[in-house]
C-alpha cells in the first residue's frame, strides 16, 4: 500500500479549565488511504468531531493540540501557523460540515464561492475557474448546472445545497475530505443519493474520506473500515464487515445491540446501561468499565491497550473474539 | 371499537404574502396542504407509527390529534369525541385528559426554571388534582430516582430529560400518547433505553402511542401498525412485517431501499431519483407520479383513492 493520505498518531486534544484539563481526544491514531472512507462512529461527546476539526485547524481555543502528529500527504500539519493552514485547508483538505446553508454564504451566488475557492489555491484564469464551476456542478449531479451557478444558495433545496457543498470542498482538488455528519439533517431518500455521490467521487477521484456520523446505518453502507470511538479514545479500528459483523470491543457489541434491526424482530433493545462519562469525571482504568458487562478487575485499574494503526483492534483487554460472518 | 378515528383529515395553512405585496406584485394568495384527505384508526392498546419524510405532514397530524392545530376539514374523533366540534365542556375536558403529548427536543421542552417536580406534576396541578408524592413515584417509574424531583432539568442528560417528559406525560394517567420524534435527539444507545421504557410503561399502564418518526427501523421496532406519509397524503399503511417484507406502493419500496442497513456492505444500489415537489404546488393526480416508474397516464390525472391489498391499504392506481 502507498504511502497514506492522512495520518495521525497519538493525537491529543487537550482544554485547560479551571477544574483541570480535558481531553477529547487522547491518543487516537489512525490512517486513511487514498480512495478509501474511513468511517468514524460514536455517540455525542465521543471526540470525533474534534478530532476532524484538529486536523483541519479549526480548533476552538481554548481547544488544542498537545500531543501527536499529523500528517497530510507526508507532511506535518499539527504545528503550521494560521497563514500556511489557510492556503492548506481547501486545496489539501476539504470539508463538507453537516448543515449545508450555514456553511454557504446567503450573499453570494454559488458559482461565485466556487470560483472564488479555486482562485484562492489554484494557479488558473477566471474564465477557466467559472467553466470549472460548471464543471463541479455537474460532476455533483446539479441538473441546469449552466444556469444554476447565477443562483443563491436559498434558492436550492438542503440535497441540492449539500451537493454545492461537496462541490465547493472538492473544487480545489484535494487529497483528504473531512465529511462531518454530512447527512445528519437530510431526508433518507436524499440521504442515499449524498452517500452514493460521495463514493462515486471518492472511487473516481482517489480522494481520501474521513467520514464522521452517529449513524451505524451509513457506514456499513459507505465505509471501507470504521474507527470507533468513545470518550476521546479510539475503541476499536477495523474494516467496516468484520467490526459490525464480529465486535472485539463490548462498546462496539453494545452500539450494534442497541440498534433496532429487521432481523431482530420485536425482543426488548439491547441496552448498555448508564451513560457516556463527562470527560471531567472519566473513570480509572478503562473509560468504558462502569458500563461493561464482561468488566473485570484489571479493567478497574489499567485502561485498555492503545491501538496502534495496522496493529491490534479493540483497545480492551478483554476483547471478545470471533469471527466474522462471511 | 378504535380509540381515535381520523377521517379525511385536512389542513390547509395559508402561506400568502403580506396584503401590500399581494397587491404590489399582482401575486394570489396560496395555500399550503400539509395534509390531505388522511384517513386511519388506531385500536386501543396499540402503536399506530406514522412515517414519512420533511414536509409530509406526520407532525400536522399529531398536533391535529392532541387539540394544538383544527382541522381544515375531516374529523379527529376520540373516543366518539370530536375535539373540534364539541361542545359540551365536560366532555370536551374528559378527552383532553385522556391524551399527552411527547416532544422530539427534550432540551426544549422543559422549562429551566421549573423544578422537576413542578414540571412533572403540571398537567395534574393544573385541573386541581393532588399532586403529593407523584413526581417521586412516577421519577422512579421511568427509571430516574425520586431525589431528582428537586433538581432543575439543566442538570439532566438528553435521554434522563426525554425520561422526565414521559413521566410528566404519564401524570394525568393518560389514554393516549402523541409522541413526536422522540428519539431522534437522542445518541442510540439511550435510544434504545428510551424505546425499552416505553414499551414497558405501554404494557403496564395499557397506552396508546401515536408514533411520529422519519426512523424507519425504530418504528418497525415499535409499531404494531404503521402509515407511510407522502407529500401530506397517506400512500400506504399495513403492518410492519408486512410493510417490511412487502411494501406494495412505490413510494414505500423506495423509502426501504434508499434507508441504510447495517448488514448493506459496500452496496451499490442505484440512490432514488428526485426530490419531494413543492407542496405548495403538487402534482397533479398521484403526488408521487413524477419520480414513480411505474406512473401511467392515469397517475397524472387521477388521485388513487385507498385500495386493500393483502391486508394492507394502498392508495395507488399500479399497485398489485
Amino acid at each position: 500500500m502507498s504511502d497514506p493520505v492522512l495520518s495521525i498518531r497519538d493525537l491529543t486534544v487537550e482544554i485547560p479549565t479551571r477544574h483541570g484539563i480535558l481531553r477529547p481526544v487522547d491518543g487516537v491514531s489512525y490512517d486513511i488511504a487514498a480512495g478509501e472512507i474511513l468511517g468514524v462512529v460514536g455517540e455525542s461527546g465521543a471526540g470525533k468531531s474534534m478530532a476532524g476539526n484538529a486536523v483541519i485547524g479549526l480548533l476552538n481555543p481554548p481547544a488544542h493540540i498537545a500531543k501527536g502528529e499529523i500528517r497530510v500527504r507526508g507532511t506535518r500539519v499539527d504545528q503550521l501557523t494560521g497563514d500556511a493552514m489557510r492556503r492548506l485547508r481547501g486545496k489539501e483538505i476539504g470539508m463538507v460540515f453537516q448543515d449545508p446553508l450555514t456553511s454557504l454564504n446567503p450573499l453570494l451566488r454559488i458559482g461565485d464561492q466556487l470560483t472564488e475557492t479555486m482562485l484562492a489555491h489554484l494557479d488558473i484564469s477566471r474564465t477557466e475557474a467559472d467553466r470549472r464551476a460548471v464543471a463541479a456542478l455537474e460532476e455533483v449531479g446539479i441538473p441546469g448546472a449552466a444556469e444554476r451557478v447565477g443562483s443563491y444558495p436559498h434558492e436550492f433545496s438542503g440535497g441540492m445545497r449539500q451537493r454545492v457543498v461537496i462541490a465547493l470542498a472538492l473544487c480545489a482538488e484535494p487529497s483528504l475530505i473531512i465529511a462531518d455528519e454530512p447527512t445528519t439533517a437530510l431526508d433518507v431518500s436524499v440521504q442515499a443519493q449524498i452517500i452514493a455521490l460521495l463514493k462515486k467521487l471518492c472511487r473516481e477521484r482517489g480522494t481520501a474520506v474521513m467520514l464522521i456520523t452517529h449513524d451505524m446505518g451509513v457506514i456499513a453502507e459507505a465505509a471501507d473500515r470504521v474507527a470507533v470511538m468513545y470518550a476521546g479514545q479510539l475503541a476499536e479500528l477495523g474494516p467496516v464487515r468484520d467490526v459490525l459483523t464480529a465486535p472485539h470491543h463490548p462498546y462496539t457489541d453494545g452500539l450494534m445491540g442497541s440498534t433496532p434491526l429487521a432481523s431482530r424482530g420485536k425482543d426488548r433493545l439491547h441496552q448498555i446501561p448508564g451513560a457516556m462519562p463527562r470527560l471531567d469525571a472519566l473513570p480509572e482504568g478503562c473509560a468504558f468499565h462502569p458500563r461493561c458487562p464482561r468488566v473485570q478487575d484489571a479493567c478497574r485499574v489499567s485502561p485498555g491497550p492503545r491501538i496502534e494503526d495496522g496493529a491490534g483492534r479493540a483497545a480492551c483487554l478483554f476483547p471478545m473474539t470471533r469471527e466474522a460472518v462471511a | 371499537m378504535a380509540l381515535v378515528d381520523v377521517r379525511n383529515l385536512t389542513r390547509i395553512f395559508d402561506v400568502s404574502k403580506p396584503w401590500l405585496n399581494r397587491v404590489v406584485e399582482r401575486r394570489e394568495k396560496s395555500y399550503l396542504t400539509a395534509v390531505s384527505d388522511v384517513s386511519f384508526e388506531i385500536a386501543e392498546r396499540s402503536v399506530y407509527a406514522l412515517v414519512g419524510e420533511s414536509g409530509s405532514g406526520k407532525s400536522t397530524i399529531g398536533k391535529m390529534l392532541v387539540g394544538l392545530l383544527g382541522p381544515s376539514s375531516g374529523a379527529v374523533e376520540i373516543r366518539g369525541t370530536d375535539l373540534a366540534r364539541e361542545n359540551d365542556a365536560a366532555k370536551i375536558d374528559a378527552v383532553r385528559r385522556d391524551i399527552q403529548m411527547i416532544f422530539q427536543d427534550p432540551f426544549a421542552s422543559l422549562n429551566p426554571r421549573w423544578r422537576v417536580r413542578d414540571i412533572i406534576v403540571e398537567p395534574v396541578a393544573a385541573r386541581g388534582g393532588n399532586t403529593d408524592g407523584m413526581a417521586e413515584k412516577l421519577l422512579e417509574q421511568v427509571g430516574l430516582s425520586a431525589r431528582d424531583a428537586g433538581k432543575f432539568p439543566h442538570e439532566f442528560s438528553g435521554g434522563q430529560r426525554q425520561r422526565i417528559c414521559i413521566a410528566r406525560a404519564l401524570a394525568s394517567e393518560p389514554k393516549l400518547i402523541v409522541c413526536d420524534e422522540p428519539t431522534s435527539a437522542l445518541d442510540v444507545s439511550v435510544q434504545a433505553q428510551v424505546l425499552n421504557l416505553m414499551s414497558d410503561l405501554k404494557d403496564s399502564f395499557g397506552l396508546t402511542y401515536l408514533f411520529i418518526s422519519h426512523d424507519l427501523t425504530v418504528v418497525q421496532h415499535m409499531a404494531d401498525r404503521i402509515g407511510v406519509l407522502y407529500l401530506g397524503r397517506l400512500v400506504e399503511e399495513a403492518d410492519p412485517d408486512a410493510l417490511f417484507d412487502d411494501p406494495k406502493h412505490p413510494y414505500s419500496q423506495m423509502l426501504l431501499a434508499a434507508a441504510p442497513q447495517l448488514d448493506s456492505f459496500g452496496r451499490d444500489v442505484p440512490p432514488p431519483t428526485g426530490e419531494i415537489p413543492d407542496p405548495i404546488n403538487p402534482p397533479t393526480g398521484c403526488a408521487y407520479h413524477p419520480r414513480c416508474p411505474l406512473a401511467a397516464d392515469i397517475c397524472s390525472q387521477k388521485r388513487p383513492e385507498m385500495r386493500e391489498i393483502r391486508g394492507a391499504r394502498v392508495a395507488c392506481h399500479m399497485a398489485e
